[in-house]
């Protein structure tokens, strides 16, 4: 870029040449980015816009779509019981889930955010059970929290103190799966942590100057200089969450004569649901409306989020009056 | 510690001392609440393990046996007939690699474009992949598994590969990008005087100096794919080629219900295992690539 333009400096500039750099780069530049363009169609835009025309159809895959217009999205919100069911459990799941998880990674960041020994040792451990598949995440916990043998209500039981159904009891099967994605939140962590390792030292030197302790040097300097990394994790947050899958999948697994997702449905994620509609009910439209639907609420959620960042999250550009 | 502090502490007023031992308290106090969390992090890696090894009757046994006795190591050899494990670790290897290659050549090769060239429409098409991220998977899943049936290839491992095969990924593709952009620019400009060709800038410029993040990029797609649960319990039909996942996934719904627990985790182990190996021989590189995607967007 510090160099001139080579076409102009070897010729004499009187009449630009079609295969100038610049034609040659615009034709390269595509060849280079051509896998993700081709993907993007293939695999993103073509799929989203299929789904929505799906959306409006009854489909089994093996006969042709026949188009019903609304009634999949109408029958989802008015007859089918299991869709509202779904829904229940993916919101009060996602809506403990989310923050919970954001707020421990957050504070375990500060915690480990420090000059001591062995913590590294500390990072490493408690960023471990991110990369455990979620297979065998839910297969362990499936049975950490066995009502009867499992180890975790053993203590309660030593104590005296009431032993939760968890996986068994409807109503603590939400709370378990808030427990289990607790275990994991080893990503947000990492990320959190490298991005307080990036704010810069002397901006604290100048709390100190002014006489503030740790509380001001946390809410002047910390939060603001880590607030678009608090936003990129809540984001990612809203999007895996919704659509978790894996855990639930395996936790309940319909046994023989059995397709409950736990007692009453409890367990039954909306990707669970959306799943057996597609590929154990062969009802792709349903399916596709189910995922329209979700999209729409993710969409909602992030434009919701992306809205209200400006009143809390600090870009550095901005406050320096930049651009 | 204290012993190392200790000649300076005689100068130090009484004040200071006084806060010396504050803070030595502090550090034991962190010190302390940091290993009671650790442990309950490691509690059901110890739990997966210990179980691993222990006979139906001793698993479901009140009050519960830290360890087992006594130790069953049988229990693999026992597992390796139950399931067949080698198949299901050929099939996830073979699904893992081909992905993971397709991801990093390819997302390498996109980055570059979008990180070292300037052509017309760039941003625009950089906008639209990077719009990719927010996309649920859920919206895709349906029309994509009804193209690759379309093509019969249900029941075989190109929609778990090909895919990976075009740009690899939004993420990926941010990641490379964000770190080819810190390299001189001046050394693609000098190269393409002396008559070099993009191609051969990104092969014998961009590559070389880059192989921390390309390294991040394949150990995260590597722990994805070996991880990966959905697309293979979606796509895999017999179970001749399932993967060590649904391997996982598929002993809990035998219909004899919990007396696979032992082999279901016996099974998660040795899953979990390698993965745990690779973090650790990889741990820098890994957590610098989750760094560099985190923080600078």
């Amino acid at each position: 870029m510090a160099l001139p333009r080579t076409d102009n400096y070897l010729q004499p500039p009187k009449r630009r040449p079609f295969w100038n750099r610049r034609m040659s780069d615009n034709v390269q530049g595509w060849l280079f980015i051509l896998p993700a363009v081709i993907g993007f169609f293939l695999f993103q835009l073509g799929p989203v816009i299929a789904s929505l025309a799906l959306s409006f159809t009854k489909y089994n895959i093996i006969k042709p779509p026949t188009f019903v217009g609304l009634d999949n999205y109408k029958t989802m919100f008015t007859d089918d019981k299991l869709f509202r069911i779904s829904v229940e459990a993916t919101l009060k799941y996602s809506f403990l889930a989310i923050p919970l998880s954001l707020i421990t990674a957050y504070i375990a960041a500060l915690l480990l955010n420090r000059d001591m020994r062995g913590i590294s040792i500390y990072r490493t451990l408690w960023y471990l059970p991110a990369l455990v598949p979620s297979v065998a995440s839910a297969a362990v916990w499936g049975w950490l929290l066995n009502r009867n043998y499992g180890p975790i209500n053993y203590p309660l039981r030593l104590l005296g103190l009431p032993t939760p159904g968890w996986l068994v009891d409807p109503d603590w099967i939400i709370p378990s799966l808030v427990l289990i994605n607790l275990w994991s939140f080893g990503s947000p962590l990492l990320i959190f942590l490298a991005g307080l390792q990036g704010v810069p030292q002397h901006l604290y030197d100048a709390v100190a100057v002014d006489g503030g302790n740790a509380w001001h040097r946390f809410r002047d300097v910390t939060l603001p200089q880590t607030s678009s990394i608090v936003f990129f994790n809540l984001i990612m947050g809203i999007i895996g969450t919704f659509q978790t899958f894996s855990i639930v999948y395996v936790l309940f697994t319909p046994t023989a004569g059995e397709t409950n997702a736990g007692p009453g449905n409890a367990g039954l994620l909306y990707v669970l649901y959306l799943y057996r509609n597609a590929f154990l009910y062969f009802k792709s439209g349903y399916a596709s409306a189910m995922a329209w639907v979700l999209f729409m609420v993710i969409l909602v959620l992030t434009a919701l989020a992306f809205w209200s960042q400006r009143k809390w999250v600090y870009y550095e550009a901005e406050a320096r009056g930049g651009r | 510690m204290e012993t190392t502090l200790a000649p300076e502490m005689e100068l130090h007023s009484a004040r200071t001392r006084k806060a010396t031992r504050r803070t030595t308290v502090l550090r034991i106090v962190a010190h302390v609440c940091f290993v009671l969390v650790s442990i309950a992090m490691l509690m059901p890696f110890f739990w997966l393990i210990t179980s691993s090894l222990k006979r139906p009757e001793q698993i479901f046994v009140f009050p519960p046996q830290w360890i087992p006795n006594p130790v069953h190591w049988d229990n693999y050899t026992k597992l390796f007939d139950t399931v067949p494990v080698i198949r299901y670790a050929v099939n996830t290897l073979t699904i893992t690699l081909g992905a993971t290659i397709g991801q990093v050549v390819t997302s390498a090769l996109v980055a570059y474009g979008f990180a070292r060239m300037r052509f017309a429409g760039r941003d625009l098409a950089f906008s639209a992949i990077l719009a990719t991220l927010m996309l649920p998977y859920a919206v895709t899943i349906v029309p994509v598994y009804v193209m690759f049936a379309k093509l019969g290839w249900v029941n075989t491992y190109w929609p778990l590969i090909l895919p990976y095969w075009f740009g690899g990924g939004a993420f990926n593709i941010f990641l490379l990008r964000q770190f080819f952009r810190t390299i001189p620019m001046d050394l693609d400009e000098a190269a393409l005087l002396d008559g070099a060709n993009r191609l051969r800038i990104f092969a014998t410029i961009i590559v070389p100096l880059s192989k921390p993040a390309l390294m991040a990029v394949f150990v995260l797609s590597l722990m994805h794919h070996w991880n990966d649960f959905l697309a293979p319990v979606i796509y895999l039909t017999t179970s001749t080629k399932w993967t060590l996942a649904i391997g996982i996934s598929s002993l809990s719904s035998l219909e004899s219900g919990r007396d696979f627990t032992h082999y279901q985790m016996a099974l998660s182990t040795i899953v979990v295992v390698p993965v745990m190996i690779v973090f650790f021989l990889a741990q820098r590189v890994f957590i610098q690539g989750i760094a560099l995607t985190g923080i600078k967007g």
